[in-house]
């Protein structure tokens, strides 16, 4: 294979890319806030974004399920292959796209409605399917957040009334309850305690077999711990993006020395 | 510094303290005399008529015999039919103006909206009877009679039967739901302005459409709130005095058309307390001021049983 057909991410993961970036540029009205994003996300693999505040990690990736198109103000230039398919691409279809490519926040966001329903939301959305399938579909999404053996006396009770890191799972459940092919997770432990936040990372290092996965953390710790392949991001530019080992252990470039070692962010 | 500013400076806390009690406990007062004084004030009505007053429909000055049910019967026509117009909309306009309009847009509505709020109730009913009222006896109520008539719809077409007099119960229900529908449009888009962006956005990460995330999620996030907005209506338009008074018709009669004259117990108070000339025909003008009283007060109860109710069940964030 030649050089030119690689994937940004090497030879160490499939050599057909689920998501490939190239030139995207980000824009909040006339403040530009991404400049010429090129990279890979291999599939069935963990991708860590990594960077300081403000460089641009959660808007790289609320470009991946054009959740940013609510706001109007916010546009993009470039190019988002998922599958190799531009979807920006008229045939796209938006709420199939945002199907298979789920969305976890920084703060846990059950829907108001009980547990139950809150897994049930997304099936119900997409899939014709009768009561009982509907029931074990959600046990299935529960066992794959492992959340069932917790909540499966509690599914009548409202979501808000779990613990954070149980809302946290309530929501792997109810996005992977739609049989999604990639999983953004923005900043998913920022807002949980230290033992749920462990209980995630298992998470989602069980997780990867199935889906691809692309997790914004300012933990760098985690980064190490779980991901596969690492992306440093620095005011909006991708500085650095190789195997998450070379990224922490021999970082090609100065300031991803310089932020991974602690000396700014 | 002298002793007093001394004085004030050391027992700050607990003089403030007393002072926010006091202020509360007024509103306690406030409440109970209220109570005690119109029951003072009804007590020859309320030892005449006792609570058969609730149902019984005579109303005569010459006999000084009477009873509240036609004007209770007025006040629960008139706002049910506000209320089932008022609510839907104030529902549908206050997420257009959250959800789907242009900023510039939702700021100059969400501003007209407001000031049709300030408007003086006084206004609307003049508006309702010089300007409301004849385009509903030339227009609206032929049209209403011809398509959902009695000859059209039996059953239902009663409530369309009479002549078209332009005045009456179907106007003034129609007139009280334009004056509570700036009210509940205005807390309505407050509360849905309060759904956290995340939340919405992970509906529609989900693959919702507009409408899906609208009445799955930020329909039963706001749903407290939005209950809230509806009760502050009804408890407007339940004692809505001025603009129902001109064009509710005044007359003690309970029919089963909406084209007929009714009245209200507030409308009924503001036309007869001049009249009352006999201390038991003021006694049951004041024991009809009290049965509104009770009315409002257990219908903010039942609210607010059903919004504690809803918060169990569903968990809801507001």
């Amino acid at each position: 294979m030649s050089d030119v057909k690689l994937p940004l991410y090497g030879e160490m993961a499939d050599p057909t890319p689920k998501i490939s970036v190239r030139g995207l540029d980000f824009f909040y009205g006339d403040h530009q806030a991404l400049f010429s994003n090129d990279i890979d996300i291999a599939p069935n693999r963990v991708t860590a974004v990594i960077g300081p505040s403000g460089c641009g990690k959660s808007t790289h990736l609320r470009v991946y399920n054009r959740i940013f198109e609510l706001y109007r103000e916010q546009r993009v230039k470039g190019a988002v292959l998922l599958n190799g398919e531009n979807i920006f691409a008229p045939t796209v279809k938006l709420l199939d796209l945002r199907r298979r490519v789920g969305m976890i926040f920084q703060k846990p966001t059950p829907f108001p409605m009980s547990v139950f329903e809150n897994v049930a939301y997304g099936i119900r959305l997409h899939y014709a399917v009768s009561k009982s399938e509907l029931d074990g579909r959600v046990e299935e999404a529960l066992k794959g957040a492992a959340l069932w053996e917790e909540v499966r006396d509690l599914l009548n009770r409202p979501g808000t009334a779990l613990s954070g890191g149980q809302q946290q799972r309530l929501c792997i459940a109810r996005a992977i309850a739609v049989e999604p092919e990639v999983l953004l997770m923005d900043e998913p432990t920022s807002a949980i305690d230290p033992i749920a936040t462990a209980k995630i990372e298992e998470l989602v290092e069980g997780l990867k077999g199935k889906y691809t996965i692309v997790i914004v953390t300012h933990n760098m710790q985690q980064a190490a711990r779980i991901s596969d392949f690492t992306a440093f991001f620095f005011k909006g530019y991708i500085i650095e993006f190789g195997a998450t080992k070379q990224i922490f252990t021999n970082p090609h470039n100065k300031k991803t020395e310089e932020y991974i070692t602690g000396r700014f962010g | 510094m002298t002793r007093f500013h001394e004085y004030l400076s050391e027992h700050f806390e607990t003089i403030f303290r007393w002072f926010t009690i006091l202020c509360a406990g007024t509103v306690l007062l406030i409440m109970a005399g209220m109570f005690i004084n119109l029951a003072w004030n009804a007590r020859l009505a309320i030892g005449e008529f006792g609570l058969g007053f609730l149902w019984s429909d005579a109303w005569d000055p010459a006999l000084n015999e009477y009873g509240a049910f036609s004007s209770i019967y007025g006040t629960l026509v008139s706002t049910l039919i506000a209320m089932a117009i008022a609510v839907p909309m104030s529902v549908v306009i206050a997420l257009f103006l959250v959800e789907l309009a242009h900023p510039t847009v939702s700021k100059v509505v969400g501003s007209a909206i407001e000031l049709l709020a300030a408007i003086p109730s006084i206004i609307y009913g003049m508006w309702g009877l010089f300007v409301f009222a004849p385009i509903m006896a030339e227009t609206v109520q032929p049209f209403l009679q011809e398509t959902l008539g009695l000859e059209k719809v039996p059953g239902l077409g009663r409530l369309f039967t009479g002549a078209p007099m332009g005045i009456g119960m179907l106007t003034a229900g129609l007139i009280l739901a334009l004056m509570i529908l700036p009210f509940i449009s205005a807390v309505m888009r407050d509360v849905f302005a309060m759904v956290p962006p995340v939340v919405k956005e992970s509906a529609y990460g989900m693959g919702s459409t507009t409408w899906e995330v609208t009445h799955k999620v930020t329909l039963r996030y706001g749903i407290q709130g939005i209950i809230g907005a509806c009760f502050l209506g009804l408890g407007r338009a339940l004692g809505e005095t001025m603009a129902v008074t001109f064009v509710i018709g005044n007359a003690h009669r309970i029919s089963p058309s909406l084209y007929d004259a009714g009245n209200s117990i507030a409308s009924t108070l503001a036309n007869e307390f001049a009249e009352a000339s006999e201390p038991i025909y003021l006694h049951s003008l004041i024991y009809l001021g009290l049965v509104l009283l009770v009315m409002t007060f257990f219908i903010q109860l039942a609210a607010q049983w059903w919004v504690a109710r809803l918060k169990k069940s569903m968990g809801a964030g507001l």
